[in-house]
């Protein structure tokens, strides 16, 4: 017995010792239960991802440059050496897969990765004073399911689509049937299928693990009350992946049936109806931008109440517009099919259930404005990302309003109006607030400082270029310019030229990004436990930089008082 | 942008009859129908106006706050969190706006989506009114199916029936060369002047989806193989609008143009008189040639 005893203390103290040593080299990151290790490769990912995504929609910026086709049927010829007209046809399907394969590639491996796999994993578990996250071995097969998703979509690209010398999928990231089974009788559409089910798996996954996490794991006397508002933005997107991904597993497991298996869902001559097929789709496709948007929010929360050096305003109502934005989210989705021939009753309801989620999303707006009103705001970078993202934000709020009545929406519905519209909240919104994370969370992550001049021209290059793409683009939509067209009568030329001259500005300013990266790892300056001063006040800066493998040995106790 | 109506106004001038977007244009194309009038007062008027307020609002404050509450100006922060008034103000506030939005937004919504019947009274431009525009019941049946990547017309009640593709550029610039790149077809569908048409929209059985629209009429409809949408207009003048195809159908899915040319009520008579036999060709020549 007394054998045994000694033996069990012996490997106690030697466990407490010796195996928290930290993994080194490739085991560190491929066997990763770390949820900071996961989170960084997470955001590594996207980063990579974001390149491919980018430059996609640099080449379809191109080619809208001027009238005409200019840059496809020779990109077309180039990679699959066809000429003449069937380099023209080649070019013009080409163009169909850039579109969809920058939308899959931005919404599945660029946005959910950085917001609800990078900043989730690595600031969730550090905000609630938590160690790890609950299950850290299903932490490391979500990340890990992302790659080969990755890699399956970027396979698809170089299968058969519609037909010989037609590859990928070109049907848009809506995937519509029958353009989505008939129309794309080639294996490039089943790799896809493919990928968005290995891509749906990782996600809910992932939300599995920070739902548990947060609702177990959280330090003594840090109830959900006083738990920050990037936790609680993870809390409600992560019920929302969990509600919204296995409706689309179901809609494309029916696609795929229907392409292989001689179902007839979708198929109007057997029976089936393509438009079921977007109810489903929409279903969790609406649900889906408050996933990309929501993490944001959280983020933007704490970085205003930062560099104001003041409190939250308005904390509870913070955290239940979250709450409402979420669950209408999931009672709004007809909005997308206004032209489908839904009824007239339908239209309704659906007009007025989309607008009431302008009441929480101004909330939100006004909130994050109070929480300046009096403060003493220092404009650092993460501070300006921040306030660019309250304005682009309000601006893709507010054409969002527009939309919403489908009496408008007859006019406007699939033309760039639209394409302004979503990019207002993503690619400015969700994409402002994922630089606003990376450079207010940078310092903590890497222990280094990045040079604020860098990131100050980072933010105000890519806000000029990136107004300069979108917002012309509000008049070609209500000028009547569709979407997805390679080319476009010559009346839509002028604004197109100045959509695209924007994006060679924001190129520049992604250039300065990467630059302002290289540079901080380079110079190794110190950041400090905490370089943001009394007005961050959340667990994390109370930490080390980087913090420590394993943290929160001793769980921190959250006093009464320290309330929001 | 709250200007737009204006600069609009001034805008159309230069092309006036113009049935599609104009260089540089920034605004709604030009409505010939009542329902167009209706689309185009709730979104130049009440839509822009309560947009650009919130966006002057929310940059105001913004800019405000910038100024008064940096870090230089106010070194000492102020430490309230909540202020009960101003966030029920915020809360109902936005709900007021939404119902004034809401309340044409209904009536321009449920015009589009009710065809007429001769009694029913339409908005038009007075999107506020209980209805002053008097429209007829439809005389004209079209049957419009989306094809890859084409379209074919039905004149349902006369059985007659054409295809309209779009020209190529050698074509256009020989035959038509007054009309827009990319927008004129070989087979212009032919409606009359001052008559409710009924638009039924569809697409090949075996095909993808599309969608008809013609942005001067205010129409907008998917053509969904299998189903049979319908919408209707009532244009009031004479000229040639064009529309394009506005669901993504595949690679020509910017090659197929819709161009509907409305003439006068006598000429559609003799149009379809021409038609009787099938011969699109031979009641074509009954109008003035295309430029």
């Amino acid at each position: 017995m007394a054998d045994t005893t000694a033996h069990l203390e012996a490997h106690a103290t030697g466990h407490d010792a010796a195996s928290h040593h930290t993994p080194t080299g490739w085991r560190r990151w491929v066997y990763s239960t770390n949820h900071k290790d996961i989170g960084l490769m997470y955001l590594y990912f996207a980063i990579f991802t974001g390149i491919i995504g980018g430059l996609l929609s640099g080449v379809m910026r191109m080619e809208l440059q001027e009238p005409g086709i200019q840059i496809f049927h020779g990109l077309a010829a180039m990679v699959y050496g066809v000429e003449g007209d069937a380099a023209l046809d080649a070019g013009k399907h080409m163009y169909n897969v850039f579109t969809t394969a920058h939308a899959l590639i931005m919404v599945f491996f660029v946005v959910m990765p950085a917001t609800m796999g990078g900043f989730a994993n690595y600031f969730a578990p550090l905000m609630i004073g938590a160690p790890d996250t609950a299950f850290p071995r299903i932490n490391n097969i979500a990340f890990w399911l992302l790659p080969p998703a990755f890699i399956l979509l970027l396979m698809s690209l170089f299968f058969e689509g519609t037909g010989p010398g037609a590859m990928g999928f070109g049907g848009g990231w809506t995937i519509y049937p029958p353009l989505s089974t008939t129309g794309h009788p080639g294996p490039a559409m089943d790799f896809a299928i493919l990928s968005l089910h290995v891509a749906g798996v990782s996600s809910i996954l992932g939300s599995i693990n920070l739902i548990t996490t947060i609702f177990n794991m959280r330090a003594p006397g840090m109830t959900l009350h006083k738990m920050p508002l990037f936790a609680w933005s993870v809390l409600v997107t992560a019920f929302l992946l969990l509600l919204a991904l296995p409706v689309l597993a179901g809609a494309i497991t029916m696609l795929l049936t229907d392409r292989n298996f001689g179902t007839a869902f979708f198929k109007p001559a057997e029976g089936g109806d393509p438009i079921l097929f977007q109810h489903l789709f929409w279903f969790f496709g609406h649900p889906e931008v408050y996933i990309m948007i929501l993490p944001g929010f959280g983020i933007i929360s704490h970085i205003v109440s930062t560099f104001s050096r003041k409190p939250i305003f308005g904390y509870m109502a913070m955290a239940y517009a979250m709450v409402a934005i979420g669950f209408v989210g999931f009672v709004v989705w007809a909005h997308h099919m206004y032209t489908t021939g839904l009824s007239l009753d339908v239209q309704r309801y659906f007009v007025a259930a989309t607008m009431v989620i302008a009441v929480p999303t101004g909330v939100k707006i006004f909130s994050w404005i109070a929480t300046m009103w009096g403060g003493s705001i220092s404009f650092k970078s993460p501070m300006l990302w921040a306030i660019g993202f309250i304005f682009l934000f309000t601006v893709g709020g507010v054409t969002g309003v527009v939309l919403a009545n489908a009496g408008a929406d007859r006019a406007l519905h699939d033309t760039y109006y639209v394409v302004a519209h979503f990019h207002y909240v993503l690619s400015l919104g969700a994409v402002f607030s994922i630089f606003a994370g990376w450079y207010y969370w940078y310092p903590k992550m890497f222990g280094y400082m990045y040079n604020e001049t860098l990131a100050k021209a980072h933010f105000w290059i890519m806000f000029v270029g990136v107004n300069l793409i979108f917002f012309p683009q509000h008049f070609l939509g209500l000028a009547g310019m569709p979407r997805r067209y390679i080319d476009y009568p010559d009346a839509f030329g002028f604004f197109n030229r100045i959509s695209s001259i924007g994006y060679y500005i924001t190129f520049v300013a992604m250039a300065i990004f990467f630059y302002a990266t290289w540079e901080a790892f380079k110079k190794k300056r110190p950041a400090g436990d905490n370089p943001w001063g009394d007005g961050a006040t959340t667990l994390e800066w109370t930490l080390s930089s980087p913090p420590p493998f394993h943290q929160f040995t001793t769980l921190p106790r959250i006093e009464s008082t320290n309330a929001h | 942008m709250a200007l737009a109506p204006v600069l609009a106004a001034a805008q159309e001038e230069a092309g006036s009859t113009a049935g599609h977007p104009l260089p540089g244009q920034f605004h709604l194309q030009r409505s010939v129908t009542p329902i167009m009038d209706s689309i185009t007062a709730f979104h130049d008027g009440i839509l822009m106006w309560s947009i650009s307020l919130i966006v002057a609002l929310v940059l105001g404050l913004l800019v405000w706050i910038m100024i008064r509450y940096n870090a230089k100006r106010n070194p000492v922060p102020a430490a309230f969190t909540h202020n009960t008034l101003v966030e029920i103000a915020w809360t109902v506030l936005p709900i007021v706006v939404l119902i004034v939005i809401a309340i044409p937004s209904f009536g321009v919504l449920s015009d589009q989506l009710t065809t007429p019947d001769g009694e029913r009274k339409y908005l038009g431009s007075n999107i506020f009114s209980f209805g002053e525009v008097e429209v007829p019941a439809p005389e004209l049946t079209i049957k419009a199916t989306g094809q890859q990547w084409y379209w074919d017309y039905e004149y349902v009640d006369q059985g007659l029936a054409l295809t309209s593709i779009m020209m190529d550029e050698p074509t256009r610039t020989a035959a038509k060369p007054n009309q827009p790149r990319l927008l004129a077809v070989d087979n212009e569908l032919v409606v009359p002047v001052d008559t409710t048409v009924r638009v039924q929209v569809t697409a090949d059985p075996m095909g993808v989806i599309h969608a008809f629209a013609v942005p001067s009429f205010g129409i907008k409809i998917d053509a969904v193989p299998g189903r049979l949408n319908e919408t209707w207009f009532n244009a009031r003048e004479t000229g040639i609008f064009y529309g394009q195809c506005s669901e993504l159908c595949g690679k020509d899915h910017a090659f197929m143009p819709i161009a509907v040319r409305v003439v006068t009520k006598d000429e559609f008579t003799a149009y379809l008189a021409a038609f009787e036999g099938g011969d699109y060709a031979a009641a074509n020549a009954t109008l003035a040639a295309v430029q």
